[in-house]
């Protein structure tokens, strides 16, 4: 058993849910308890989707249970077929049904439905949402195109088609993504052949095999499908996600490579870079920043980070367990401590240990950060309403560079104020209390406390003689260190206190801290 | 007679052709996919209104995803509702789930010792494993209740419907109600959570009738449980608070029946019905209520041009569809195609339904696509229906009204009448507004 208030990832159901409702003629028969259905509204909320998700539930009760459940699961894929007659029917069960064995696929097979049927395997209790979604994508390319009787041999024009593998419903700006990169494909001379799954039909999964290569926009979801097209047609993927200008670039010259054509990583236009070395972001320079998120989204920003705005990563972290490996390799590159966790209390942990300046995380790390009052921006799911915006916001591509920048520079004090706050410390309208001008008046406070309710039960005793203490004109001296720093001189100090024995410390240590650490 | 009995001046008018509420109306039953919530969301409002509980589901991931998805926007600091997830051990048998229970109970108590009632939620995984939350609860009151009183409900979905599941955690609050003397005055218990600020009207205006013994199920603290013994007079507040009146009604104490208190009439026959059973007299209930019924009476006129001869289609969800039927049609002057119901009791809602129209259908249960069929056949002004239909129906051409919000907005009594009909008309005059098309 393991305690959660929050959840980064729902059941693996709601993934082939995801994937259902990304695509058109598919339909879900999902044998789940009256309940489940709660995820509808995942979809028609919070996406703002115009109609109902292709899923239709059996909604079993207590009073069923006794009886024949497999039955009214039977009725149900009867009923679909003969009410929404769908191309092709997707079954699976979700937790509480799981539990019942049913054998959905078993179940749909003994029908005889003139609608072909995938069956699919979520196994509840040990997988999540997006492993859901890569599961079920996986199973539908696998269904759809099997048969490929198309040609495969080589072939100028067809190495210069792509199909674009992995975005969906309910993934975060998934719809702006597909724009961008198609029309980075576009400038290159690459054609399109099957976007997927958002969009197509299983009659488009048909086609995938037809593309010289696949572009694998999301790996969560798209992985295990790509490395089948390789394994079966031979296509190869282009594995880097365009988030951010560097990897643009490398994205651009993986296509290019594909495609067999000259590298054109040089035509990128964006204006993240002029922006980010124009002398207003001189303030920027090795601001700590903590990211967390999917994997994907996670590694992109790291790389913005350090390489493009200068900030400085003081913690990575993924709850993409899938995709650990990766995380790991970034982080030690940059040099900080991976977090691969699940646990968004682990999370909340090292985020206060980290100190930041910034967090970019996901809906639960804003909540952490407004905690914290620490400035935040949103870089991955899982989201909130507000993070499906109506205008146009792409992570990827040259526009989703402009995107980022303006994004997550936003949060942070601008530079004059900053100084004004140094100078200045105990300005009378002007202090820690309130937040930067053009921002909502969020009051900025002292975080390098560690969670309320935890430090209570490991407050020292006042008299222990082996703990730190601060005299009061030093704690004061510490107050008038800007907010956003302060809970790192605080530890800073503390360390460097505690390594030479200083107790209690003075004025004098926290000024030799700092001329001993830097800034 | 001493006592008022308000509703003989026709509170709530009485259906046009002249029937009786015991004529059984005939009652669609419908089995088939069910688009509502389970009783885990019950939660949501139950958290805010019991300040010193915490609310531990037992289930699976689903239920924590729910429950985020649910109330993923409220930003806690330390949220008082959790999800202990079974995990692949627990099913395997590997581990034993009771002692993993116990560790995190433990755990979760050391960490937030203001907690004060500890209540554990059972969930459909849990309940088909059987695993015996009653039983658990039981052993862990026994380990900590010197700190803390620890209870169990089921809010699972194959058990409850939403609002059921308040409904199940207020009949386990009453098997743990102290029992009150023989001897103790008579008092009145209002059962079914309402806003603060209602309860503080109605408890202003208890104490106009003169009653000096009152109180409210759930109270805000744990520590604040009412008694309840054969002096104790309840009456719900709620409709869907069926099996809560059956466990008072077990430990002594009388109902007092009537209909609920939406609207300037169903308040004041509400009201009445408690005023008929503490002997208040006419004098007396007429200048408590009079100022609260020309209020609300006033506030609901200002939505009536929207809603007057609007047709109306109700989708089940809460089980206060009969109740807000009535008041839509009576008070607003809206004519109501079908009341759908999640459930039924029969003697808790007849009075709402004696006052519809014949022609109304009332269903209970649901198949959501023949609901749906239906719907778009009647061609409604407005459809009151849950968030996973209500966009999909306004792509459509329908305007929505999502029920939810019934539930988590303060509707009741005098004061809120005319936020009540504001929900209802507030859709209609966007409609009429924009001037853009979905
Ligand atoms: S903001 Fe979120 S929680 Fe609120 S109604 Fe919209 S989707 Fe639901
Ligand atoms: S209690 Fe049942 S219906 Fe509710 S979320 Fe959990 S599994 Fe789903």
């Amino acid at each position: 058993m393991e305690l959660a208030t929050w959840t980064y990832e729902g059941p693996p159901h709601i993934g082939a849910i995801r994937v259902a409702a990304s695509m058109e003629g598919v339909h879900l028969v999902l044998h789940a308890p009256q309940g489940d259905t709660y995820a509808d509204l995942l979809f028609t909320m919070i996406e703002r989707r115009k109609t109902r998700p292709p899923v239709t539930y059996t909604t079993f009760q207590a009073r069923d249970l006794s009886g024949d459940t497999a039955e009214i699961f039977k009725d149900a894929c009867r009923d679909v077929a003969e009410r929404f007659d769908p191309q092709l029917m997707l079954v699976g069960a979700s937790c509480t049904a799981e539990l019942l064995q049913d054998d959905p696929g078993g179940l749909a097979k003994t029908l005889d439905l003139s609608v072909p049927v995938v069956p699919l395997e979520l196994p509840s209790y040990q997988k999540k949402e997006n492993w859901g979604a890569s599961e079920t994508f996986y199973r539908l390319v696998r269904a759809c195109s099997s048969g490929w009787q198309g040609d495969s041999g080589p072939d100028a024009e067809r190495q210069k088609t792509c199909n674009i593998l992995g975005p969906t419903s309910l993934g975060f700006r998934n719809r702006d993504d597909v724009e961008e990169v198609k029309r980075l494909l576009a400038d290159l001379g690459v054609r399109v052949n099957v976007i997927a799954p958002l969009g197509a039909t299983p009659a488009d999964l048909a086609r995938l095999p037809g593309a010289g290569f696949n572009v694998v926009l999301y790996p969560e979801i798209a992985a295990p499908a790509a490395r089948w097209l390789k394994k079966t047609f031979g296509q190869e993927s282009v594995t880097v996600q365009p988030i951010g200008v560097g990897a643009c670039r490398d994205f651009i010259a993986a296509v290019c490579a594909c495609a067999g054509l000259p590298d054109r990583a040089k035509c990128m236009q964006e204006r993240l870079s002029w922006y980010s070395r124009s002398i207003d972001s001189n303030y920027l320079t090795g601001k700590r920043v903590f990211v967390y998120g999917d994997a994907t989204h996670a590694i992109a920003a790291a790389r913005i980070c350090e390489e493009e705005l200068g900030f400085k990563l003081c913690g990575l972290g993924t709850y993409s367990r899938e995709f650990a490996r990766d995380i790991r390799a970034v982080a030690e590159h940059y040099d900080v401590a991976p977090l691969i966790t699940d646990n968004h209390l682990d999370v909340e942990d090292a985020i206060i240990a980290a100190q930041p300046e910034l967090v970019l995380g996901t809906q639960m790390e804003r909540h952490v950060a407004k905690r914290l009052r620490l400035p935040c921006a949103v870089i991955s799911s899982p989201v909130h309403v507000q993070d499906f915006p109506a205008r146009y916001s792409p992570q990827m591509g040259a526009e989703g560079a402009n995107v980022i920048f303006d994004t997550w520079v936003h949060p942070l004090m601008m530079g004059l104020e900053e100084h004004l706050l140094q100078m200045f410390r105990g300005d009378f309208e002007f202090h820690d209390d309130v937040s930067a001008s053009h921002l909502a008046a969020v009051a900025p406070q002292d975080h390098s406390a560690s969670r309320p309710v935890e430090l209570a039960s490991v407050e020292p005793e006042a008299d222990e003689p082996d703990v730190l203490t601060w005299t009061d004109s030093a704690e004061r001296e510490l107050k008038k260190i800007p907010f956003f720093v302060r809970g790192k001189a605080r530890r800073n100090t503390e360390n460097f206190a505690a390594e030479r024995g200083l107790n209690p410390i003075t004025i004098e240590t926290l000024y030799d801290a700092k001329a001993h650490f830097g800034r | 007679m001493t006592t008022v009995i308000d509703r003989l001046n026709r509170p709530l008018k009485k259906k046009p052709s002249g029937g009786t509420a015991e004529t059984p109306r005939p009652v669609l039953r419908e089995r088939g996919q069910h688009e509502v919530f389970c009783g885990l969301t019950s939660i949501i409002w139950l958290h805010r209104k019991m300040q010193d509980a915490f609310f531990l589901i037992v289930g699976s991931r689903t239920c924590a995803h729910l429950m985020q998805s649910a109330a993923g926007v409220m930003i806690f600091a330390e949220p008082r509702f959790a999800t202990a997830i079974i995990g692949e051990r627990d099913l395997a048998g590997m581990a034993d789930v009771n002692d993993e229970l116990d560790k995190i109970v433990a755990r979760l108590l050391e960490r937030r010792p203001d907690i004060k009632m500890l209540v554990l939620v059972g969930s459909c995984p849990s309940e088909v494993i059987k695993l015996d939350l009653s039983r658990a609860a039981q052993r862990l009151n026994a380990e900590h209740h010197n700190n803390c009183r620890v209870m169990a409900y089921s809010g699972s979905g194959i058990e409850t419907t939403f609002t059921q599941g308040e409904d199940t955690f207020l009949t386990a609050l009453i098997h743990d109600l102290p029992a009150a003397a023989a001897a103790s005055p008579q008092s009145l218990l209002v059962v079914g959570t309402l806003g603060d600020v209602i309860e503080d009207q109605f408890a202003r205006i208890f104490q106009g009738f003169g009653i000096e013994h009152f109180s409210f199920l759930p109270s805000r603290l744990s520590s604040s449980l009412p008694a309840v013994g054969s002096n104790t007079s309840f009456i719900l507040a709620q409709p869907y608070a069926n099996d809560a009146a059956k466990a008072l009604i077990g430990r002594g104490a009388k109902q007092i029946a009537a209909p609920f208190p939406l609207g300037e009439q169903g308040t004041t026959s509400w009201l009445s019905a408690i005023a008929e059973r503490f002997n208040v007299g006419t004098a007396r209930f007429a200048a408590t209520t009079d100022p609260g019924r020309a209020r609300a009476r006033q506030a609901v006129a200002h939505s009536r041009k929207d809603l007057q001869g609007r047709k109306v289609f109700l989708f089940p969800d809460s089980q206060m569809e009969p109740s807000l039927a009535r008041f839509l049609a009576n008070e607003a002057g809206a004519d109501i195609l079908e009341v759908g119901t999640p459930y039924l009791h029969k003697n808790h809602v007849s009075g709402e339904l004696a006052c519809l129209p014949e022609t109304i259908l009332v269903s209970e249960g649901q198949h959501v696509d023949n609901q749906i069929d239906r719907a778009r056949a009647a061609k409604p002004d407005l459809i009151v229906c849950g968030m996973g239909l209500a966009n999909p129906f306004e792509v459509e051409g329908f305007t929505t009204k999502w029920s939810i919000e019934f539930v988590f907005t303060p509707i009741q009594g005098y004061e809120q009448a005319g936020d009540l009909a504001e929900l209802f008309a507030r859709p209609l005059r966007r409609r009429a507004l924009l001037k853009v098309e979905a």
